[in-house]
């Protein structure tokens, strides 16, 4: 049998209540994604999109519909359930970091996989591997609050990755971050998605966007665009010379 | 073309195929490599103009080379481009037109065509990634123009959407 998909969704609804009016903010989507692939999530602002991964993390709990996660159906499980499931085989990348603030950087990073049951060796050359790729070598004995935003989401993203989740759910991974940074966290993403990790990201930044394999984009709660996205050779006209050269 | 070889000129005088060279090594990858006929074309233009003039010089073994220098002219129009400032980011874009004509014609549905767009804008995008990642981290006119691309790119981006989101 083929493996099933890290994620599937079907017709899952988020019906938020405002002062007793309902307001739809996903109004059902049907997603799946299968193992190794990635995909990012775009569209405006207030179109269900941090909505959605939050449901997918557990969370933000369902109105209706079905979340199935690695096969298994999780949208009915408890909270501690889902807190177990988070632990063993979701990484997730907050808009707010979210890092624990009296313990170091280096010890936010291990945690995960020491929760996860990695040796405390294993979890260490993982921290270091990762704050290396994310350029904080020099930043593993600060404590979360002596950060600057940008560092802190790239603690942030090193701590989601550092137990290997089966699924990587990331809001806005590039949000505070300059642009050499959103080079650092690019290069790293890339390489962990060629290593086969499976990653879904809400994201406005193109530059992420377009390293995925495939772009979801939501307008009110619904999806109204789902497609891989071509590689240069396969598109006849319109190379990034050209870009440069219309727009140099 | 005509300025920046103008501004190369102001340097030093030089041949065609110098010029080309130096182009190249200033802007790297990111900058289409100039073809050496368009590169001659236009020094015939800025000669005929009065802003450069040529001179034979002789080579032992080989044909004359014409080596360009920059005239009187050819500095205050030099002056003249590089005091101004220049031009602003489109206005008009033919997308646009397509997006607000085709629907009010039936020949094409909006989202459709968005949705289309958003793809091609990201494709660019991906190029530009890929482009960036072959690119010298030293050669930093060639990583700010790839970036500039990119920053135009994401506001096409940003701009598609409020298209989608206000658009009837």
């Amino acid at each position: 049998m083929s493996e099933p998909p890290v994620v599937r969704t079907v017709n899952l609804v988020k019906i938020y209540q405002n002062g007793g009016v309902p307001v739809p903010a996903v109004r059902g989507v049907d997603l799946v994604v299968e193992p190794g692939q990635f995909v990012a999530i775009t569209g405006p602002s207030g179109s269900g999109k941090s909505t959605l991964v939050h449901m997918l993390g557990g969370l933000d709990p369902r109105t209706s519909g079905e979340i199935w996660l690695d096969g298994k159906r999780a949208d009915t499980m408890s909270e501690s359930a889902w807190a177990l499931l988070r632990r063993r085989k979701i990484g997730f990348v907050f808009q707010f970091f979210n890092l624990v603030a009296n313990m170091t950087v280096a010890d936010n990073v291990e945690l995960p996989a020491l929760l996860a049951g990695a040796s405390a060796r294993d979890a260490r050359e993982r921290r270091e591997h990762l704050l290396g790729a994310l350029g904080l070598t020099g930043r593993a004995d600060a404590s979360p609050a002596q950060l600057a935003g940008g560092e802190q989401q790239r603690v942030a993203l090193a701590r989601a990755l550092s137990n290997k989740p089966s699924l990587l759910l990331a809001d806005e991974p590039t949000g505070n971050l300059d642009s050499r940074n959103t080079r650092d966290v690019l290069r790293l993403l890339g390489e962990v998605h060629r290593d086969g990790q499976t990653i879904v990201l809400v994201t406005h930044d193109a530059r992420v966007a377009s390293m995925a394999d495939r772009v979801v984009t939501l307008l009110d709660g619904e999806i109204v665009d789902d497609g891989a996205l071509g590689t240069a050779r396969r598109r006849p006209r319109g190379t990034a010379g050209d870009v440069v050269e219309l727009r140099g | 073309m005509r300025q920046s070889l103008l501004a190369l000129l102001a340097k030093e005088p030089a041949h065609g195929y110098e010029l080309k060279q130096a182009l190249e090594q200033i802007f790297g990858r990111a900058y289409p490599p100039p073809n050496i006929g368009q590169i001659y074309v236009t020094l015939g233009r800025l000669e005929k103009d009065g802003l450069v003039r040529a001179v034979d010089v002789e080579q032992s073994n080989r044909p004359n080379k014409k080596v360009y220098y920059l005239t009187a002219a050819g500095r205050d129009a030099l002056d003249i481009w590089v005091d101004e400032p220049s031009e602003g980011p489109r206005v008009r874009d033919e997308f646009f037109m397509k997006l607000v004509l085709a629907p009010m014609t039936g020949i094409a549905d909006r989202m459709a065509l968005i949705n289309r767009q958003r793809r091609h804008y990201l494709g660019l995008m991906r190029d530009l990634n890929e482009l960036a990642d072959r690119t010298d981290r030293e050669d930093y006119v060639a990583l700010l123009l790839i970036e500039g691309a990119m920053l135009h790119l994401q506001a096409d981006l940003d701009w598609l959407e409020r298209c989608q989101e206000d658009l009837p």
